[in-house]
């Protein structure tokens, strides 16, 4: 049996104090006081004291209050019964299920070995032209949501989970608004998505502490199912949370802050959760999309300044659409070859033709007068936001190419496109047929 | 592979620092191993010691710290931080610590496992040459024989912490030897003898220094693009730095310099960058061959990859690794390039472990030490001559990521100030597709190129002035602008986009010999001193948008090849058809070189 200690000896924050023996590094505990039970984890040790960070926040704790080591550190169950299942960032469940205590792991394990790591080659398709045209998504890679608070991200996030072809999806809120997360619950269980999506959600009237655990528990899950050859998407939201979490609490134990309050090693933290994307030779691979909100709308906010640094590329929503412009996907070169010939021709001149369009529409504003190819584009820009760039298409990638032709049918003569002869001649609609 | 000298018990931990309790003596730097119980056996930790204080000393630990407990043993070597230095480190992938990762893989799997070190030279057996005799006199850093690593002679040398005077004892005869077995045996001046095998260890923190004299850096490191080599120069132990915000292409520039430049060896750092990027690079480099000795690009590079997500500590200690195999190979007489990515991730590493050690933060709480961290490992780049009168060079190129793509903060500033080239990249350039993204104005060198000074200059202030003509247009439109300005405006567009911006997916744009980059930019200072006849803008547009077609062209055709001749040809008739007069410094110019 355990020992037990009941001398709590300075309680600051989050973090409390006791003395005790035999403890390590990053273990955790479980202190027992009048609101109920929380774990705590060891996050500093010095001689005989030992700091905990308890996760249920340190309100409420008294000094005589019980505190038992559990001498092992942060765990999660994995198991085939997570499916389906809603657990907060500490891994309890939140929707009235079974606690899980089988097959016990261990969180934020090592890194990836770099030399076991493998060119990235397969393409997750989405559903979402935006992205499987313009900036293809691709197996093991990681890529940040960037955008305003008001924007709908979640509803982005929602529907790449319902449509993403994907063996599973795990879901991470951090900081989420508790209608947000009944509407992901809503959502997914209409869908018919529930079964094969695992969720781990801190909202924000939860213990901050427990904000911090859940990209960790959610990605700790993700690698087990993927070394078991699933393919994962996970899916995390608000990234920028996590990191204001990480600045709370950082701030609170006197760290010495860098940049806006954020504490100095806020790119390796970060880093540390990003890199665990990843497409094992012979199993499965992880997937990550993670929304991160600019405050201000300021691309250079430490948070999606250190996350552009980590991740490869990024969405960039505003308006309610995926931006094209300051949208990248560093790997489409990988996959958007090996899709239909007249993808990357098609990817380029659409584009652009959408950015003339753009230049038409300010020609507009400022009043000069239209040329008959200024009422081509802004035409055809139209219809492109409508039809290709509107969050609530939903067709495959074929589809959304031949639509794309279409819609160059309906503003413009082949020439104008600048597109090459073979592939005018081959996908100009109308024409093959006669 | 570790001897141990005294023992401490761990008292505290803190993220990755540890605090022990020692008796006896305590070496500042010494490494020293933490042992630590698992359930999957007993594991020992590298770490390094960075504070002593009384009989108290704090670690920081290259691996993860869970799991330790106070009362830990720690066990202290007495060596302070080094790596291994003998034949068979070219092609190798290391961590930041010289583990190598393809047999750690085999070894662990797709995890990094902690505590596991695997000797970093692979065991096989040399053909060794010797060339000293018994009863010769060396001292350190002289040959005793040599091995052939690949296409170059690896010099098999007295080990650089040997400061006597020696004499060599007995030799082995040509032969094949295993890599740690006995070659010879050499005497001190008190009647020591000292075994020799082809390896020894040196701390990577101390820069290697035997050798005669260090040289001032003249001959440009070329590295085949043309913006660099043109007007902002390498020197071949020189130093560079490219600052540039996510996305403007620091990487891929880095990649390309690693393939084209005309070195003998690339030693690449990935520090703290992403591990995606290492991949392509481990997986393209053995496909590709180096143009200059028909071998795998593989044969002449190594690669330090400490990940973003890899220990943190260990991260600082990688940029020291690349530097001192650099010097290693240096003291062969051989060029080296080492190319490190992103010398900010170094610096930030540096910024958690001086937090940890509560010392008083500087800018953005950078310790306050960093400008001369920064400056000191800038200085490793140099060039000397070595004691048989042959010399080596290290090149040092580091990228910088500022944060918010802003350079006015504490790394770019401390690096500028040591560095003798700067490369910056412009987030406009990038998102312009103009690749390169250096910025031509911004930019600078120290270093003297491979062509005129005179002629590029005069090519830059054609590029000022089409850049001023070009802001001022904004404002007062094309029809407010006159036709000489405007003239000035399409040969500095003209420049760009013919010259300063390459084509790196073209087989033979991808790389332009020094050669080849005289000769047409002589074509080019011909085009932007030329004065022009024309009576409106239009026609001045056409005709430059005619040549930019046509130089294009000219960039695709092979060197010497008769396309090449004959494109050469076309240009120079397209010029004179409008040409009427040549600028009166131009010409003098031209007169002088002539």
């Amino acid at each position: 049996m355990r020992k037990v200690y009941s001398k709590i000896e300075s309680i600051a924050g989050n973090v409390i104090t006791v003395s005790a023996d035999g403890i390590k590094y990053e273990d955790l505990a479980e202190v027992s006081s009048a609101h109920g039970r929380s774990l705590a984890q060891v996050i500093k040790l010095k001689d005989d004291k030992v700091a905990l960070q308890v996760f249920a926040g340190g309100r409420g704790i008294s000094t005589g209050d019980e505190v038992r080591f559990l001498g092992h550190p942060m765990r999660i169950s994995f198991s085939d019964n997570l499916l389906g299942r809603i657990f907060n960032g500490g891994g309890q469940p939140r929707d009235n299920g079974p606690a899980l205590t089988e097959n016990m792991i261990e969180i934020a394990g090592p890194s990836v070995n770099p030399a076991k790591r493998i060119i990235p080659r397969n393409m997750v398709r989405t559903g979402i032209p935006m992205i499987d045209v313009f900036n293809s998504l691709v197996e093991s890679q990681k890529l940040p949501i960037f955008s305003s608070s008001g924007e709908p991200y979640n509803e982005l996030l929602a529907r790449i989970a319902m449509q993403a072809e994907v063996d599973m999806i795990i879901l991470g809120g951090m900081g989420l608004k508790y209608d947000d997360y009944l509407f992901f619950k809503d959502t997914l269980e209409e869908g018919g998505a529930l079964s094969r999506t695992i969720f781990f959600v801190h909202t924000a009237s939860d213990p901050i502490v427990e904000c911090l655990l859940v990209p960790d528990v959610s990605l700790a899950v993700a690698e087990q199912f993927a070394l078991q050859g699933k393919k994962v998407l996970v899916l995390l939201t608000d990234m920028t949370n996590f990191a204001d979490a990480m600045k709370e609490i950082a701030i609170t134990m006197e760290q010495v802050p860098s940049n806006r309050g954020y504490p100095g090693d806020l790119y390796s933290q970060l880093a540390s959760r990003y890199e665990k994307a990843v497409d094992f030779e012979g199993a499965g691979s992880i997937t990550i999309l993670a929304v991160t909100t600019m405050p201000g709308d300021d691309v250079t906010h430490p948070v999606p300044d250190n996350t552009g640094y980590i991740t490869e590329g990024q969405f960039y929503l505003k308006n309610g659409r995926i931006e094209p412009f300051g949208s990248l996907s560093r790997l489409k070169q990988q996959v958007n070859k090996d899709t239909r010939e007249d993808h990357r021709a098609l990817m380029d001149g659409m584009i652009k033709l959408y950015a003339a369009y753009k230049e038409s529409m300010e020609k507009k504003s400022m009043g000069f007068r239209m040329s008959d190819w200024d009422t081509k584009l802004l035409k055809y820009g139209e219809i492109f936001e409508k039809e290709l760039m509107a969050l609530s298409v939903n067709i495959p990638l074929e589809k959304a190419l031949d639509k794309g032709w279409e819609i160059f049918a309906e503003c413009f003569m082949p020439e104008e496109t600048g597109m090459r002869t073979e592939l005018l001649k081959k996908f100009w609609p109308g024409k093959e047929e006669k | 592979m570790k001897d141990i000298i005294s023992t401490g018990k761990v008292v505290g931990v803190n993220g990755n620092m540890v605090t022990i309790e020692f008796d006896g003596e305590v070496l500042m730097n010494e490494v020293g191993y933490v042992k630590l119980n698992t359930p999957q056996g007993e594991k020992n930790l590298k770490s390094e010691v960075i504070r002593i204080n009384g009989n108290r000393a704090d670690l920081q630990v290259f691996e993860m710290t869970r799991g330790i407990g106070i009362g830990d043993v720690v066990e202290l070597t007495r060596n302070l931080l080094a790596v291994t230095l003998g034949p068979g480190l070219l092609g190798q992938i290391y961590d930041g610590l010289q583990n190598p990762l393809p047999q750690l893989a085999e070894q662990c799997g797709f995890f990094l496992d902690r505590g596991v070190y695997l000797d970093p030279l692979p065991a096989k057996e040399w053909d060794f040459t010797p060339v000293v005799k018994p009863g010769d006199t060396v001292t350190r850093g002289d040959s005793i024989g040599t091995v052939p690593e690949g296409i170059f002679t690896h010099r098999i040398m007295v080990p650089f912490n040997l400061l006597d005077t020696y004499k060599v004892k007995s030799v082995v005869p040509a032969g094949s030897y295993p890599v740690s077995g006995k070659i010879a045996e050499i005497e001190d001046s008190k009647g020591t003898v000292y075994p020799l095998t082809m390896r020894f260890q040196w701390p990577v923190k101390r820069a290697i220094d035997a050798y005669t004299e260090r040289l001032k850096p003249v001959d440009p490191m070329v590295t085949k693009v043309r913006l660099i080599d043109t007007f902002i120069p390498v020197a071949k132990g020189g130093t560079y730095c490219i600052p540039g915000p996510f996305g403007a292409g620091k990487t891929v520039l880095q990649q390309i310099t690693s393939r084209n430049a005309e070195v003998d060896i690339v030693i690449i750092a990935a520090c703290g960058e992403r591990a995606g990027e290492v991949v392509e690079t481990l997986k393209e480099f053995p496909e590709l061959t180096d143009p200059r000795t028909g071998k795998s690009l593989m044969e002449r590079t190594i690669i330090i990859c400490n990940t973003s997500s890899m220990p943190v500590a260990a991260r600082e200690a990688s940029v020291y690794t690349a530097a001192t195999l650099a010097e290693y190979y240096r003291q062969m007489g051989l060029d080296v390039l080492l190319l490190a990515d992103s010398t900010s991730r170094w610096a930030q590493a540096m910024r958690e472990m001086s937090g940890r050690l509560e010392e008083i933060p500087g800018e953005e709480a950078f310790p306050a030490y960093l400008e001369s961290v920064i400056a000191s490992f800038y200085e490793r780049a140099c060039l000397v001559r070595l004691k048989d009168g042959s010399t080596g060079s290290v090149t040092i190129g580091g990228t910088v990521s500022p944060a918010g793509g802003n350079f006015e903060e504490p790394v770019t500033q401390a690096t500028l100030k040591v560095v003798g080239a700067f490369h910056g990249l412009s987030r406009e350039r990038s998102d312009a597709r103009k690749y390169p993204a250096i910025h031509p104005l911004e930019s600078w060198s120290k270093y003297k190129g491979s062509v005129e000074f005179d002629k590029t200059e005069y090519a830059r202030r054609v590029l000022y002035k089409g850049n001023d003509v070009a802001q001022m247009m904004k404002v007062v439109g094309e029809e407010g602008t006159s036709l000489d300005d405007y003239i000035v405006y399409l040969k500095s567009d003209f420049l760009d986009s013919v010259y300063l911006q390459q084509n790196s997916f073209d087989p033979v744009d991808n790389s332009v010999s020094v050669e080849r980059q005289r000769h047409i930019f002589d074509v080019i200072f011909k085009i932007l001193a030329a004065i022009f006849d024309f009576q409106v803008k239009d026609d001045a547009r056409q005709y430059f948008n005619q040549l930019r077609q046509l130089f294009l062209d000219y960039n695709g055709s092979g060197w010497d090849t008769d396309e090449f001749t004959a494109k050469e040809k076309e240009l120079l008739d397209l010029l004179s058809s409008k040409q009427k007069d040549i600028d009166e410094t131009a010409a003098q110019m031209l007169e002088t070189t002539r």
